[in-house]
């Protein structure tokens, strides 16, 4: 076992940030032009590494949204409905291409913003961002083959509200189906991480998209909610915690407005006695430190066989120390800032229940930033099925282990929750595998991986993570009749 | 003289009557009594859902094949009792021939769902081509424990259209049946359980939609609720209701008599999508390519 003072020191390589171009102060996206806030209210944003302010975003009232709901109306009536299909699939395509062009810059702008690695906004965000507009571009002009049995129809106007874990991304799995399917957009990004969204704005405008069919309005939960109980919103993407997302099926219920839902998770990952255990840990370290663990699908609780229990937390520990936390544009970098004060506060909460509740736990000893939101990589052992940190959605880099005999016991275990979003198994065994795939109650399956994402790959939950898809053919129902 | 029958539910495979000691007395057009029927309580709802989950597992998890052949056999069954069913929505005022063509279009309604057991999923299944070296398919699996409140407005064909892909697509089901035209939902109870339909997957109670639904709407082991010609009202409130557990609710306001009331939207709007990874290995340089 290494040693933990004998680790390795790495010089620091600092992505440069001198070719960025931000703007001091983010206006309003709506109907093709950047548009003041109706109150003239801005809000900053900061670099969750150094709490340094980056930019002012503008803050939309209900009025801003009106307005926006207005453009995309006109634009869906008057434009995007009647296009035809192929030039449709054309602008899409065109907005992919130009975010390729821009991926570097996007990349650095969304760990300035949010805190996670370079390396991951690098080679996962930004990439599978562009990569969904370049999947969704092509099924504008093949939706009636892909529906063969149903007269498929546009909705209209899709109000479109994401989370601050995968900015971006997530404005890309929102905005993209929307347009191929012949809908325009309303989209909020949240509150900490608007600057991706807004850069995309720029790319958008200089897309030549028609005015209007995509909006983009930054602003705070006032804002969602304003974008929720408009009239004139045919359909609410939303994307983020299980308890706002009942909120928004609440507000939504009377109406004929459509929903999909993207919410939490606490998803298993098993670990069976005859799975390659090097690979399986990486899988758990992946699993659960992947983007500080502010992932909805984080496999947070893991389950190991008890016969090889012992030997897998040994190995966990002992690859948890190579990991290196701190600045996120180091390339590194393997865990970066905590997204927000809040969140960090919210993460050392369950933290301190975790040990008051009696289970053991480990943390990562390293030196972490003065500065900033940081949180030690977290596991705990000796934890009950009922524990609180079991059960509850922590949104950081903190996990569960439990132990089980049978495998029985672990599907059992595993679908004890009322989420559903993801799960992992590691065996070698294929049959095995699919029994456990095929009994495990949940959206996503990982065997033997973890934490893979690609926009042909649906994705979505079951129970109380939500419903409808994102991702591939199934992901461009929610956006049609 | 007639017997009058009194009519019991159907919960996990058994005929039991209401725990709460409850019936009404449903009556023929000329008002002369014909038959009880069992009041059931909100503790008839939470003892059938209770069932429903029980039997949930090893439904969704038999062959599709096998499922196929207890849906036909259902029909083969309505089919051979297909006089008592006539006789019994005549007693609830249906015209003779209005009566048996409900019958004959319940009966195809139940071939048609026979069919589609092992064949939904290979329309509503994909296998998505991924940018990595991933094998990654998505399949189409139930929902969970469906809860039904049977259009009220019809004594058969309502229920079977609603029920039969419910079922068809592996959830299970607990239904509330028609208030005012009972009788059907009963004997199609008993055709369902000399059918080879294991116990719990289907469970039926007669009795107030406005008191039970609430409950059902509610109930946290219930996974999605199936509703049909409500008025606005009770809509609104199941829709409600039914958020804390994120329960899907569908809402068909259909006269269920046409060719179009039927159809795979009807079973995949019970199913949820599963999306699995596994890596494929990359290893030496052998291709495909002879």
């Amino acid at each position: 076992m290494t040693d933990s003072n004998n680790k390795w020191e790495y010089a620091p390589s600092l992505e440069g940030t001198s070719h960025i171009q931000l703007k001091e102060k983010y206006d309003l996206f709506i109907d093709g032009k950047w548009i003041k806030p109706s109150n003239n209210r801005y809000f900053d944003t900061i670099n969750p590494a150094t709490e340094e302010k980056l930019a002012e975003i503008a803050w939309a009232s209900e009025d801003d949204v009106d307005l926006a709901v207005m453009a995309a109306r006109k634009a869906y009536k008057e434009v995007w409905s009647v296009m035809k299909a192929s030039e449709r699939a054309k602008y899409i395509f065109r907005i992919a291409r130009l975010m390729q062009e821009h991926a570097k810059e996007l990349a650095l702008i969304e760990t300035l913003d949010g805190g996670k690695p370079i390396r991951e906004s690098r080679d996962i965000d930004v990439p599978l961002a562009c990569n969904h507009f370049f999947y969704y571009a092509g099924w504008a002009d093949k939706l009636q083959d892909a529906f063969p049995q149903r007269n498929i129809q546009s909705l209209g106007v899709a109000g479109q509200i994401i989370p601050w874990n995968f900015p971006l991304l997530m404005a890309a799995w929102k905005i993209a189906p929307a347009l191929a399917a012949g809908n325009t957009v309303v989209l909020k990004p949240a509150e900490s991480t608007s600057l991706t969204a807004l850069k995309l704005a720029e790319i958008i405008q200089a897309s030549g998209l028609p005015a209007g069919v995509v909006n983009i309005v930054t602003g705070n939960g006032d804002t969602g909610a304003a974008i929720v109980n408009h009239p004139d919103i045919d359909k609410i993407a939303f994307t983020g915690s299980t308890a706002v997302g009942k909120l928004i099926q609440k507000s939504v219920v009377g109406t004929s407005k459509r929903v999909s839902l993207e919410l939490g998770g606490k998803s298993a990952n098993i670990v069976l006695e005859d799975a390659p255990i090097d690979q399986a840990v990486e899988g758990i370290v992946n699993g659960i430190f992947f983007n500080q663990g502010h992932v909805c699908c984080a496999g947070s609780r893991l389950y190991v066989q008890e016969s090889i229990a012992d030997e897998v937390v040994r190995k966990l520990k002992q690859r948890m120390q190579s990991l290196y936390v701190g600045n996120p544009l180091d390339k590194n970098t393997d865990i970066g800032a905590i997204n927000s004060k809040e969140q960090l506060g919210t993460i050392e909460k369950y933290i301190n229940i975790g040990i008051n509740e009696g289970a053991d736990m480990y943390q990562l000893e390293c030196e972490i930033p003065s500065k900033g939101f940081f949180c030690r990589p977290t596991i705990f052992t000796n934890v009950a099925q009922s524990s609180v940190i079991a059960q509850e959605e922590i949104f950081g880099p903190v996990l569960t282990i439990q132990t089980f005999r049978t495998i029985d016991e672990v599907i059992q275990k595993a679908n004890n929750s009322p989420y559903g979003l993801a799960a992992g198994v590691w065996t070698d065994k294929g049959s095995r595998i699919f029994n456990l795939t095929s009994k495990l109650r949940a959206g996503v399956i990982w065997a033997n991986t973890y934490n893979k994402f690609d926009p042909a790959s649906p994705f979505g939950g079951y129970k109380e993570s939500g419903f409808g898809r994102e991702g591939g053919l199934h992901g461009l129902e929610a956006y049609l009749k | 003289m007639n017997i009058l029958k009194t009519y019991k539910i159907y919960i996990g495979g058994q005929f039991p009557r209401t725990e709460s000691g409850r019936y009404y007395l449903v009556k023929d057009t000329n008002g002369n009594p014909i038959a009880n029927v069992c009041q059931s309580s909100k503790k008839d709802i939470r003892n059938a859902v209770q069932a429903a989950r029980k039997a949930f597992g090893s439904w969704s998890e038999r062959s599709a094949f096998n499922r196929g052949q207890i849906l036909y056999r259902i029909a083969e069954m309505l089919d051979g009792r297909k006089a008592q069913f006539i006789e019994e929505l005549t007693q609830q005022g249906q015209g003779l021939e209005s009566a048996k063509k409900e019958i004959e279009m319940c009966i195809d309604r139940i071939v048609y769902y026979a069919g589609w057991c092992d064949k939904y999923q290979q329309i509503l299944s994909s296998v998505n081509p991924v940018n990595s070296s991933h094998f990654n398919f998505s399949v189409a699996e139930p929902t969970g424990v469906v809860g039904i409140l049977a259009a009220q407005h019809t004594g058969l064909i309502g229920l079977v259209s609603q029920l039969m892909p419910v079922i068809a697509g592996g959830n299970s089901a607990v239904l509330i049946a028609s208030e005012q035209l009972p009788f059907c939902a009963i004997t199609f109870a008993e055709v369902l359980e000399t059918s080879d339909v294991p116990a719990g997957v289907v469970n039926i109670l007669t009795g107030s939609a406005e008191e039970m639904l609430p409950t059902l709407a509610e109930h946290m082991d219930v996974n999605a609720i199936f509703l049909s010609n409500v008025h606005a009202e009770m809509e609104k409130n199941t829709q409600l209701s039914a958020i804390d557990n994120l329960k899907r609710v569908i809402v068909k306001n259909d006269e269920w008599t046409q060719d179009s009331t039927q159809g795979i939207s009807f079973i995949s709007s019970f199913q949820e999508i599963k999306t699995t990874w596994h890596p494929i290995e990359q290893i030496g340089g052998a291709t495909s390519s002879y």
